[in-house]
């Protein structure tokens, strides 16, 4: 699955996605997915809560092991991807949309800029 | 200490060349998945999988002291009244009673024997074998087919028909917990009626030159190649323990539930502790539970509470693909340990509820 130009990524394998409202949608990278294996559970904040640029904002657990979500922007969360919470599959099945994880109304817009393009994004996973 | 560089199975390369997924496991280079632990899972439970055990420790025991050593060191009886192409599980115990590892032992005519050991405890069993062989058992042969046989497990509801038309297995001939010396791809080979996945199926040992071209055959048939991660999810809906995890030298057989697989009637090395844990009751044994929804998977080491109370350790947590929950075995106080028991679980500071639950968690349909 090639890696999207239309958003930033971080190295803990987590895309963000500025939409044209200003909101970002953040979710995790093919890469990833294909790393943790199938994932059967997905922790995420509610709507309303604070996350913080390379904090932990949730946990991913695959049939065989558990691994941390960090946020790659600060913000507040201004929705949760419901259908990913009760259908994990989806985050393999569809990683970069239909698996989507939380919107965010970024604290700094300019905070995406200091994520990697999709070009330096793929040298790190290669 | 500089890690000991990884062994490989005969297999090895087709795991790599095939894709798989490898990790280190018991100090071997192993596959942990192939297509996906959930999609190996369903294979297994609905078709048919294989699996390369060929990391387990495979010891031929032979002579005229072969059948008295493993009748002393294993817990099943593996007395003269045992029947040609038998295999017998049981556990092999310590003076104390602690289980030193579980192992199959198979029987193929009077004086030749072969013992299936984990690989973890491949080396401790052969030295414990060799122990009581040079003290009690002179006799007796020991040798180490580990690297000359492979390993093959093949599972699922058709996984003796899959055996018939590639390995000329006879499923009428060789009833459950039975093996038989044959030939398969032009070599020696035996096949045993055995697994570990609560599945019906066979456990094929191929001279290892002739491995790789059966591990093809197989997926030709339509075997899906499965790994380690599917294994471990399958063996436990089945409650088939672990050694290492689920039992040690810390614990008994009868503590771990496996009284089933003791003669206590017998003399047997540990016989005196087993005898005395099943006669007094023991304080503590294995139970199983599972979640009341998906949530957050109880792992090996959570503590277990009870209306608050840490009264226990999870050994085996895992997702149930069959159960689409999470379930998982600890040892609880006896008190704590009946069906229906409201328990739960500490999985990184949150209290996940649970119930404890009759074993197995999955039984196959005959």
């Amino acid at each position: 699955m090639p890696v999207p130009e239309d958003r930033r990524y971080s190295k803990e394998h987590e895309w963000a996605l500025p939409e044209p409202d200003g909101l970002v949608l953040i979710g995790i990278t093919d890469f990833a997915q294909h790393e943790l294996g199938d994932v059967v559970y997905v922790d995420l904040p509610q709507p309303g809560d604070r996350v913080t640029q390379n904090a932990q904002m949730g946990e991913v657990e695959s049939v065989k092991a558990v691994s941390e979500l960090f946020s790659p922007i600060s913000g507040e969360v201004t929705a949760v991807n419901d259908e990913v919470k009760n259908a994990p599959e989806l985050l393999n099945e569809s990683p970069h949309e239909k698996g989507w994880l939380i919107r965010v109304k970024p604290d700094d817009p300019a905070e995406l800029d200091s994520l990697l393009d999709a070009a330096a994004y793929t040298a790190l996973t290669e | 200490m500089a890690d000991a560089p990884l062994r490989t199975t005969v297999l090895h390369d087709d795991h790599v060349s095939l894709g798989a997924r490898m990790v280190p496991f018991a100090g071997f280079d192993m596959p942990v998945q192939y297509a996906g632990v959930l999609a190996e899972a369903r294979a297994v439970r609905t078709a048919a999988g294989i699996f390369d055990v060929s990391h387990m420790g495979r010891f031929g025991v032979d002579g005229p002291d072969a059948r008295a050593l493993l009748d002393w060191v294993h817990t099943g009886d593996i007395g003269e009244a045992m029947p040609m192409g038998r295999a017998r599980y049981g556990l092999l115990c310590n003076e104390s009673g602690g289980i030193i590892d579980d192992a199959i032992v198979y029987r193929f005519d009077d004086e030749r024997f072969m013992i299936v050991a984990n690989a973890a405890n491949a080396g401790k069993v052969f030295a414990w074998l060799e122990r009581w062989r040079a003290e009690r058992f002179p006799n007796a042969a020991l040798t180490d087919r580990t690297a000359e046989i492979a390993m093959i497990a093949l599972q699922g509801p058709d996984g003796t028909r899959i055996a018939s038309e590639v390995a000329g297995f006879d499923p009428d001939a060789v009833r459950p917990f039975n093996v038989v010396e044959t030939q398969v791809m032009g070599a020696p080979a035996l096949i045993a009626r055995t697994g570990y996945t609560g599945e019906d199926g066979v456990e094929i040992m191929p001279a290892s030159e002739t491995a790789s071209a059966l591990w093809r055959a197989l997926m030709d048939a339509g075997a899906a190649p499965c790994g380690l991660g599917a294994r471990d999810a399958l063996r436990l809906e089945a409650a088939l323990l672990l050694h290492g995890s689920d039992m040690d030298e810390t614990v008994n057989p009868i503590e771990a539930g496996l009284t089933r697989f003791v003669r206590l009637e017998r003399d047997f090395c540990g016989a005196d502790a087993v005898r005395a844990a099943a006669e007094n009751g023991t304080a503590r044994v294995l139970a199983g539970f599972r979640t009341a929804e998906r949530g957050p998977a109880p792992r090996a080491h959570h503590r277990i509470l009870v209306e608050g109370s840490d009264v226990g350790e999870v050994t085996s947590g895992s997702y149930s693909p069959y159960l689409d929950t999470n379930i998982g075995l600890g040892y609880l106080p006896r008190e704590a340990s009946e069906p229906g028991t409201p328990i739960s679980v500490d999985v990184r500071g949150r209290q996940i509820p649970a119930q404890i639950v009759a074993l197995p968690f999955y039984k196959r349909s005959r």
